[in-house]
């Protein structure tokens, strides 16, 4: 059971489970050749072109910036600000992925920044929502409701709102111009959701188990620790992808407001200084936000079927 | 002590580190910035309390009314096209059509990537002169000059808008698609052997039963774009003149911009007033969704 969300998730993404697996209607109806079940599915051909015209005008929108941020990074400064427009580069080449570590010579350091604060906040958020979660997936304490719903109004203020305060609470702890300053905010705005999502998973693991522990007298936390956290694992990791990847797409207002130190900015707010320029020059700015880009793009195509399972899980229906 | 008893002091020892760190982290500073909304704070150390001096200033000139009016613009066209787009990419990823599983991926990349990142790409693409959008344009023949799309009051305002549902349309589409695959193939088998066709197996049965999904999208959508702030400060930072000043634009225009907190705060509170009145709708909505959900 402990595979529930992975399986969700790729019958979620691919939903071709249906074709194998025989419904109880199917069952029903077996009387009727088998070749109907694929019929409903069955499009005619300007339905066909209708959806894959469709999928393509959708997907363009999507992948537009994409397609025309990679392509400049390939044109040659020169190209780019010529007349007229050319959607294509002529004669392109990567120069500007090399040139781009001269340009802006904290980009490595840059790089290295994003990846450090969102494992830092990564870790942070785990241990604070696994015991959390737990507690609301298990215990029927009194002002329980109260109190998740109160987690999850934090979803409701944006980091934004609360800058000011936020600032003045950063300046008394002295955490201006340190890490510290992007990793305590934005840890706390992705708790919540986090929890949500942990408990729904935490509370598909039967309670029976942790009774049978309890009558092998073990103690709660060792319950905690030796039955539950093992077969919560699969849940723990998708949650703590989700919570890398929020922290590496959402560093920009704390590390913005909160930080003038160039050596410790994430690539999101380094670039920015460098989009600002008077003269920018597009192609390194393009080559070097693909470099920070493919991380993400790599974790996408290996994992999305987890990403899918926890981005959807707690949201839908269980 | 009995076991209720002992198992609530366990659950609420569990809970203490995540309850600390948000009250000190969200709520404290929700408090401080009322707080600070009655007084008269800016960078000098010490300040005094002015009563509702800051509340009258902002309503009472300026043009507080008119950002307000604005982000409400701003937010309903925004969350009305990420709903229309993200539904529309929902039903055709549905489809049982070769080659699904890669357009689910391909939709996916505006939500992961860093935002700011996928916003320089379209400030790019806003440029007149080199981007894609007023070249292609000139390419067809529908501009016959280039047109630089964030230096006009107007086109900003939509171009913001653009970006902003781009930034929204794959979770919406996601989210709704997991929805839609969550409805029970029984019922499209029964409604088919009894003759019905695809439009009228939508209209019956997937949009009634994708309702409280997309009621719960739309008003996770609207606080998200409400809240909107990177798009607008990177592409505009509210300008040109002002157009495309959200009420988040200008209360860190106000506070972070020009140093005065005590006003930034009071539009701070006005701007948590009209989320709080969101969040109630907010869990409304989830409670009739997941009535069954807590058993």
């Amino acid at each position: 059971m402990s595979e529930n969300t992975v399986i969700a998730g790729r019958d979620a993404l691919a939903g071709t489970s249906e074709a194998a697996v025989p419904t109880k209607a199917e069952a029903a109806t077996k009387a009727r050749p088998r070749s109907d079940r694929a019929m409903i599915d069955r499009y005619r051909w300007y339905e066909l072109v209708g959806l894959y015209a469709g999928i393509a005008l959708f997907l363009f929108f999507i992948l537009a910036p994409f397609i025309e941020g990679f392509l400049v990074s390939l044109k040659p400064l020169s190209q780019l600000f010529s007349s007229p427009y050319s959607f294509l580069p002529r004669n392109g080449s990567f120069q500007a992925y090399f040139d781009m570590w001269r340009s802006v010579p904290a980009l490595g350091m840059h790089i290295f920044n994003s990846f450090f604060l969102s494992s830092v906040i990564t870790i942070i958020v785990i241990a604070i929502v696994v015991p959390a979660a737990y507690a609301f997936a298990r215990f029927d304490f009194p002002g329980a409701g109260v109190l998740l719903a109160a987690f999850l109004a934090v979803n409701m203020f944006s980091g934004a709102v609360l800058l000011i305060p936020l600032f003045r609470l950063m300046r008394a702890l002295g955490f201006l111009n340190t890490y510290w300053a992007m990793i305590v905010p934005g840890a706390a705005f992705l708790i919540p959701s986090s929890i949500w999502l942990l408990r729904t998973y935490l509370m598909r693991i039967p309670r029976e188990l942790d009774e049978a522990a309890w009558v092998d007298g073990a103690s709660r936390l060792y319950t905690l620790r030796r039955v539950i956290l093992p077969l919560a694992m699969p849940g723990i990791v998708v949650i703590s992808i989700m919570t890398f990847i929020g922290a590496y797409a959402q560093q920009f207002i704390f590390a913005l407001t909160f930080n003038s130190k160039t050596e410790f900015m994430p690539l999101p707010v380094g670039l920015f200084g460098f989009f600002g320029r008077q003269e920018v020059l597009w192609n390194e700015l393009m080559a070097a936000s693909f470099v920070g880009i493919l991380p993400v793009m790599i974790v996408i195509v290996f994992l999305q079927r987890y990403l899918v399972a926890g981005l959807t899980a707690g949201a839908v229906k269980q | 002590m009995t076991r209720s008893q002992s198992a609530t002091l366990f659950a609420l020892g569990l809970l203490l580190p995540a309850t600390a760190y948000i009250l000190a982290i969200v709520a404290y500073p929700l408090f401080d910035t009322i707080v600070l909304s009655f007084t008269n704070a800016a960078l000098r150390p010490t300040y005094d309390f002015i009563g509702w001096a800051n509340y009258e200033r902002i309503f009472g000139a300026g043009n507080f009314t008119e950002v307000i009016v604005r982000t409400f613009i701003w937010t309903f066209f925004s969350v009305a096209l990420k709903m229309i787009i993200g539904t529309c990419g929902a039903v055709l990823l549905n489809a049982a059509i070769p080659g699904r599983t890669i357009f689910r991926i391909l939709t996916m990349p505006p939500w992961v990537v860093p935002m700011a990142i996928g916003i320089f790409m379209w400030g790019w693409m806003y440029n007149g002169q080199f981007g894609m959008i007023s070249g292609l344009l000139q390419n067809f023949g529908i501009l016959d000059r280039p047109f630089p799309f964030l230096a006009y009051g107007n086109s900003a305002f939509w171009a913001t808008i653009v970006t902003d549902v781009w930034i929204g349309v794959p979770m919406v589409t996601i989210y709704l698609l997991a929805a839609s695959q969550s409805i029970p193939k029984d019922l499209y088998e029964a409604a088919w052997t009894d003759g019905a066709g695809r439009f009228y197996r939508f209209r019956r049965i997937t949009l009634p039963l994708m309702m409280p999904a997309m009621l719960t999208m739309s008003l996770l959508s609207l606080i998200a774009t409400f809240n909107s702030f990177d798009i607008i400060w990177i592409l505009t930072q509210g300008g040109p003149s002002g157009s495309t000043t959200t009420m988040i634009i200008d209360t860190y225009k106000t506070a972070i911009g020009s140093y005065r907190y005590g006003e930034g705060a009071a539009r701070a509170v006005v701007i948590c007033i009209f989320v709080s009145l969101f969040c109630i709708v907010y869990f409304r909505a989830v409670r009739n969704l997941s009535g069954g959900l807590a058993k």
